[in-house]
C-alpha cells in the first residue's frame, strides 16, 4: 500500500447510504400514541390540579380518604400511566436525537425501564390506597 | 453522543482584511468564511470592506465584486442571480438564503457570509450536497403510473387537480431548509430532511401518480420521516416562500389515515 495516498474508509456510493437499511415500518404509531397522550394528560391534569387545590390543608387520613375512592383512584392511575408513557415516548425521541452510535441502544432500553418501573410504582402506591380505604384504617 | 462544540480542526480563526478602495463614501463590511482542502488549515473570516456605490443592491452582487476586483481566490456558487436555479443558498446573517434574493440594504451592520450549516465543506461558501442529493433520488422523484398513458397525448390532470401541486413545484432543490434542520444536523444520514420530503409529498400528493400506498410505505420510518420535530426553521427559511412543514405534516396524517 502506498503510504502517500490518504486511507479511504466509506466508499459506498451516496445512493446506496441513503437508502441505507431501508424504511423501519414503524413510527407512525409512536407518533400517534405521543399526541393522544399528551391530549388525555390535558384534562386528567386539569383534573389533578382542581383536586389538589381541595384537598388543601387536609389531613393524611383525610388524603388517604380521598384517594381509596374508586373514581378517585381510577383517575390517579390514569393519570400516573398516561404521565409515565408519554415520559417514555417523548424521551425515546431525544434519545434519538441527541444519543448516537453504541450508546443508543441501551440508553433506549433504560427510558423504557426507567419510566415503566416509575409508573407502576405509581399504580401500586394507589392500589395500596385503596386497600388501605377499603380495610377501614 | 451530543457534539457541543466544534472539532479542533473546524474552530474559525480571523483571517485578512481587504480595506475600502480610497475615497470609498458608503462602505460596509463582508466578513466572509474562508477555508481551503489544499493547505491543511483552520478555516478563517475575511473581512471585505466594499464601496456600495460600485456594485449592485444583493449579496450576490457584492460577492462577484469581491471576485471580479478584490479578491480573485474566493469560491463560490451562482448561476442565474435571480432565484430560479439554487445555486446561491449560503448562510447571510445567520439565516440560510439564496444570495441573489438577499438586499444588502436589509442587513443592519456587517454582513456576515457561510457556507449552508452542517454539510461538508469542498470550499470558502461551496458545501457538497452529495448525500442530500443521493436522498432526493432515493425517493423516486419522478411519475410512476402503471396505466398506459393516452396514445395521442399527456396523462390528464384536472385544474383541481392540478392545484394541489401549488407550493410544491416551485420547489428549487436549493437546501436551504434541509440545511436550517437541526433534526438533520443530527440525524442527517438517517432524516430525509424538508427539501427531500417537500418532494416526496409532492409525488405523493400528483393525481397522476399511483404508486402513492409504496411512497408512504418507504417514508415509514423512525428517522426517514418520523425525526421531523416541527421545529419548522424549514419553512421560516425556504427563499422561496415555501412551507416544507405543512408537506411533511400532510405525509404524517395520510400514515395516520391508512393506519387508524
Amino acid at each position: 500500500m502506498n503510504a502517500s495516498v490518504p486511507h479511504i474508509e466509506v466508499m459506498r456510493s451516496q445512493l446506496g447510504r441513503a437508502r441505507g437499511l431501508g424504511a423501519g415500518h414503524s413510527g407512525v404509531s409512536h407518533w400517534w400514541a405521543e399526541r393522544v397522550s399528551a391530549a388525555s394528560l390535558l384534562p386528567l391534569s386539569t383534573w389533578f390540579v382542581v383536586q389538589m387545590f381541595r384537598l388543601g390543608g387536609a389531613d393524611h387520613a383525610e388524603v388517604v380518604k380521598w384517594g381509596g375512592k374508586p373514581v378517585n383512584a381510577t383517575m390517579l392511575a390514569a393519570l400516573i400511566i398516561t404521565t409515565f408513557y408519554h415520559a417514555q415516548v417523548g424521551l425515546q425521541v431525544i434519545v434519538d436525537d441527541y444519543v448516537h452510535g453504541k450508546a443508543h441502544l441501551p440508553t433506549r432500553l433504560l427510558v423504557k425501564i426507567g419510566t415503566s418501573l416509575m409508573g407502576l410504582l405509581g399504580v401500586f402506591a394507589v392500589i395500596k390506597l385503596v386497600v388501605r380505604s377499603g380495610s377501614g384504617k | 453522543m451530543v457534539e457541543l462544540r466544534l472539532p479542533r480542526n473546524s474552530t474559525v480563526g480571523k483571517g485578512k482584511t481587504f480595506p475600502a478602495p480610497a475615497g470609498a463614501k458608503n462602505v460596509k463590511t463582508f466578513k466572509v468564511y474562508r477555508w481551503s482542502p489544499d493547505d491543511g488549515k483552520n478555516p478563517v473570516i475575511d473581512s471585505y470592506e466594499l464601496d456600495l456605490d460600485t456594485f449592485g443592491p444583493m449579496v450576490l452582487d457584492a460577492i462577484i465584486h469581491i471576485k471580479n476586483e478584490v479578491d480573485p481566490t474566493l469560491t463560490f456558487r451562482r448561476s442565474c442571480r435571480e432565484g430560479i436555479c439554487g445555486s446561491c443558498a449560503m448562510n447571510i446573517d445567520g439565516e440560510n438564503t439564496l444570495a441573489c434574493l438577499k438586499p444588502i440594504k436589509s442587513i443592519e451592520g456587517d454582513v456576515r457570509i457561510y457556507p449552508l450549516p452542517h454539510m461538508p465543506i469542498v470550499k470558502d461558501l461551496v458545501s457538497n450536497l452529495d448525500g442530500a442529493y443521493a436522498q432526493l433520488r432515493s425517493i423516486q422523484p419522478w411519475m410512476q403510473a402503471d396505466s398506459a398513458p393516452p396514445p395521442d397525448g399527456e396523462r390528464r390532470q384536472s385544474i383541481e387537480e392540478r392545484g394541489k401541486l401549488d407550493g410544491m413545484w416551485e420547489c428549487i432543490l436549493c437546501f436551504c431548509c434541509t440545511t436550517s434542520c437541526p433534526s438533520y444536523w443530527w440525524n442527517g444520514d438517517k432524516y430525509l430532511g424538508p427539501a427531500v420530503l417537500l418532494a416526496a409529498y409532492r409525488w405523493i400528493a400528483d393525481s397522476r401518480d399511483e404508486h402513492t400506498g409504496e411512497r408512504l410505505d418507504s417514508l415509514e420510518d423512525t428517522f426517514k420521516l418520523y425525526a421531523c420535530r416541527t421545529i419548522m426553521n424549514c419553512t421560516q427559511t425556504c427563499p422561496k416562500g415555501l412551507n416544507p412543514a405543512k408537506a411533511i405534516g400532510r405525509i404524517k396524517e395520510l400514515q395516520i389515515e391508512r393506519k387508524i
